[in-house]
């Protein structure tokens, strides 16, 4: 069976002819060479020194995360910034942005899913993990922010000694719900996925712990269609909860802050605008840590420039949606006629936290809009660099939401400034290492690309028959409309 | 991976004839011979293949899974052990008053009671799943077979079991050749 019009060592792949279906894997690869290039990461004695490199200073940097939460504890919330007025600094600001990071793997997997856009194929994977590191990025800063660490369990509704319940009617308990399940789905969903490479990988072992340990946590898989057929329709349902679940917890994260009385969060427009705003963030962070890891571990066919320019895309339009939500919130602050809105507006904009604000409108609005050329898009390295930048943007985006707001409220008299300590910044440098050294750890010893889904987006994978190749999914259909195509006995396919 | 590589050994150990196995070359070739093991009336018999393959759901002739069903059970489970979890604790148990708010709210109540209807449903979805498969399970009697390795990478087979009503060692076999295989294997239990 030929792939027919696309011919095999198709390189470029970034070509805007809508009737030219451009393929998904560049390169001549077959569902062998797909999976010695992605298993061969893992089956490899040694990673790239590169590796070794990141992971030491991941890990240097997760010794300082711990260090820092020890010193927290020990001696108390006093180390950080936070004070009357601003009794939510870094801790609130660094986990808003890092439920928002995860938000694009669970696009990725979920939505691009429902939407049929088969490129997500080879980057799903990826991504999904990326969102679970950064959730428990995020889930660490509300457990140590709430002061008495050892207390945190409270959060959750625990029969205990006392006969005290948590407070349903608080959106701070709405978002313990809304993080943990969202934490909680998104292992599911990615385990899942993962399972038929697992099986992969055991099949593939050549020493006995490789076979006993991925065995084990491929569950027996055996590649038995009447198993396909569940795991499809388990994969449809899951994408189809974890659709709504992740604009639900963005829009919940946001209710933290909409539902106060705060000028300049008591806002309608939160839900959608933190929605948009984790997109795209979570799109920059998979393009910042997607182009280095496909040069180094030799994925550029699997994972290629298409695939890089559509995120790009996607961050674009997204960076549109958080740059006209900032417009509309200084339209509203003005057109509402509420004097307190209209200054905390202005204040952000030219107060003390300018510097601020300013970095973030650079980032988020300016910087995005090189990505309308196709050129640049098409720069990787151009491409890696605005990826960087709008992750600053949009951590700053969080900074001023939050520090800007309550620095300066409705009272002059109760006004102050927010001034985080090393503690602060070493807490935040140290959560990045965190986040790292899980995602190395990833990389090294569990399939970065969906093996399984990335062989059904290829050519091999399809009845391609003449005038019929790309034509999209093939429910069987085609089977009894061209029953009449098969040589009887040896598989070949004659138009 | 042209040359079968030095896998862990598996154990050898077999007991009676579990079926046999039969390599197909290629996707279009397994979508017709499910079909025609279908039409020839098997019913225990599986196709294997290294990803979903679209069109072998009709051509094997299964029907529709009842997974839904279980994940809707699971899903307005989840639904109702929010809300009376909110209401019970928060009006009935510990009453108490804050912010003027009423001690149950039904709006106040939805963002629990949908975060733990997709709560309930995922894991309805994750563990219907692989319990329907009948996963997990550390062995299987296809792990015996070597070839059987290469499923999970790039290989198409179709299992016929010798517990099928019609299985019959010399029909079945010629089958297996009829639709193509590249080649058939006993695989015993």
């Amino acid at each position: 069976m030929s792939a027919a019009a696309v011919p095999a060592a198709v390189l470029d792949n970034t070509w805007d002819d809508p009737t030219r279906r451009a393929p998904l894997v560049v390169g001549e690869n077959d569902f062998a060479t797909v999976t010695d290039t992605v298993a061969g990461i893992i089956e490899r004695p040694r990673p790239p020194r590169a590796w070794y490199v990141a992971f030491t200073a991941a890990l240097g940097g997760t010794l300082v995360l711990f260090a820092m939460v020890a010193y927290l504890l020990w001696t108390g919330i006093g180390v950080w910034g936070v004070m009357v007025p601003v009794g939510w600094g870094f801790a609130i600001v660094n986990f808003v942005f890092w439920v928002g990071i995860g938000h694009a793997g669970t696009l990725i997997s979920a939505i691009l899913f429902l939407l049929r856009q088969k490129w997500r194929t080879s980057i799903n994977r990826f991504a999904e993990a990326m969102t679970i590191f950064a959730v428990i990025c995020a889930g660490l800063f509300p457990a140590i922010h709430v002061g008495r660490a050892w207390f945190a369990y409270w959060l959750f509704p625990i029969p205990n000694q006392m006969k005290m319940w948590p407070n349903f009617r608080s959106p701070l308990l709405w978002d313990v719900f809304a993080v943990s399940t969202y934490a909680t789905v998104s292992l599911l969903f990615w385990y899942m996925g993962m399972v038929p490479d697992l099986a992969t990988l055991r099949d593939r072992a050549k020493t006995k712990l490789r076979f006993y340990i991925y065995g084990v946590l491929s569950l027996g898989w055996r590649g038995s269609n009447r198993h396909w057929q569940r795991f499809e329709t388990a994969y449809l349902l899951l994408a189809a909860l974890a659709t709504p679940l992740v604009l639900s917890v963005h829009s919940v994260v946001s209710f933290d802050f909409a539902v106060s009385i705060i000028p300049g969060w008591h806002s309608t427009i939160f839900p959608p605008y933190f929605v948009a705003g984790a997109i795209f963030s979570g799109f920059a962070m998979v393009v910042t840590l997607v182009i280095p890891a496909r040069q180094l571990f030799g994925l550029k066919e699997i994972i290629t420039v298409r695939h890089l320019e559509n995120m790009a895309k996607i961050m674009l339009a997204t960076g549109m949606m958080v740059a006209f939500s900032y417009a509309t919130e200084f339209f509203l602050a003005w057109y509402s006629g509420n004097p307190y809105e209209g200054f905390t507006f202005l204040n952000r904009a030219f107060g003390p936290y300018a510097w601020a604000f300013w970095i973030m409108f650079s980032c988020n609005v300016l910087i995005p809009q090189l990505l309308w050329f196709k050129r640049l898009r098409k720069n990787l390295l151009i491409l890696w660099v605005i990826s960087i930048f709008v992750n600053v943007g949009m951590w700053f985006e969080r900074f001023v939401i939050v520090v800007s707001s309550l620095s300066r409220d409705f009272l002059p008299s109760s006004w102050g400034y927010f001034k985080p300590t090393a503690v602060d910044l070493l807490t935040l440098a140290g959560s990045f290492g965190l986040f790292l050294t899980l995602f190395l750890l990833f990389l090294r010893f569990l399939p970065m690309v969906g093996m399984a889904e990335v062989r059904s987006v290829m050519p091999q994978a399809h009845l391609d028959i003449g005038e019929h190749l790309g034509e999209g999914d093939y429910h069987g259909e085609i089977l009894h409309q061209h029953e009449d195509l098969f040589v009887e006995g040896d598989g070949e396919v004659t138009p | 991976m042209n040359d079968a590589p030095a896998v862990v050994e598996r154990s050898a150990e077999a007991g009676g004839l579990y079926g046999l196995l039969a390599e197909l070359p290629d996707v279009p070739a397994l979508l017709q011979g499910a079909e025609q093991i279908r039409d020839a009336g098997y019913r225990r018999w599986d196709a294997f293949a290294p990803f979903a393959v679209h069109g072998l759901n009709s051509a094997m002739g299964l029907k529709r899974s009842r997974l839904p069903w279980l994940v809707l059970g699971g899903g307005l489970t989840g639904t109702a052990a929010a809300l009376l979890l909110q209401w019970w604790t928060n009006a009935v148990d510990y009453p108490f008053l804050i912010s003027g708010k009423p001690l149950f709210g039904l709006p106040a109540a939805i963002p629990v009671a949908f975060e733990l209807t997709i709560l309930f449903a995922a894991f309805a979805a994750f563990f219907g799943m692989f319990g329907l498969n009948g996963l997990p399970r550390l062995h299987h009697p296809l792990f015996h077979s070597d070839r059987f390795r290469r499923v999970t990478t790039d290989r198409f087979f179709i299992a016929i079991e010798a517990s099928d009503p019609q299985f019959n060692e010399t029909e079945t076999r010629r089958l297996l050749e009829e639709i193509g295989s590249v080649h058939i294997e006993e695989v015993r239990a």
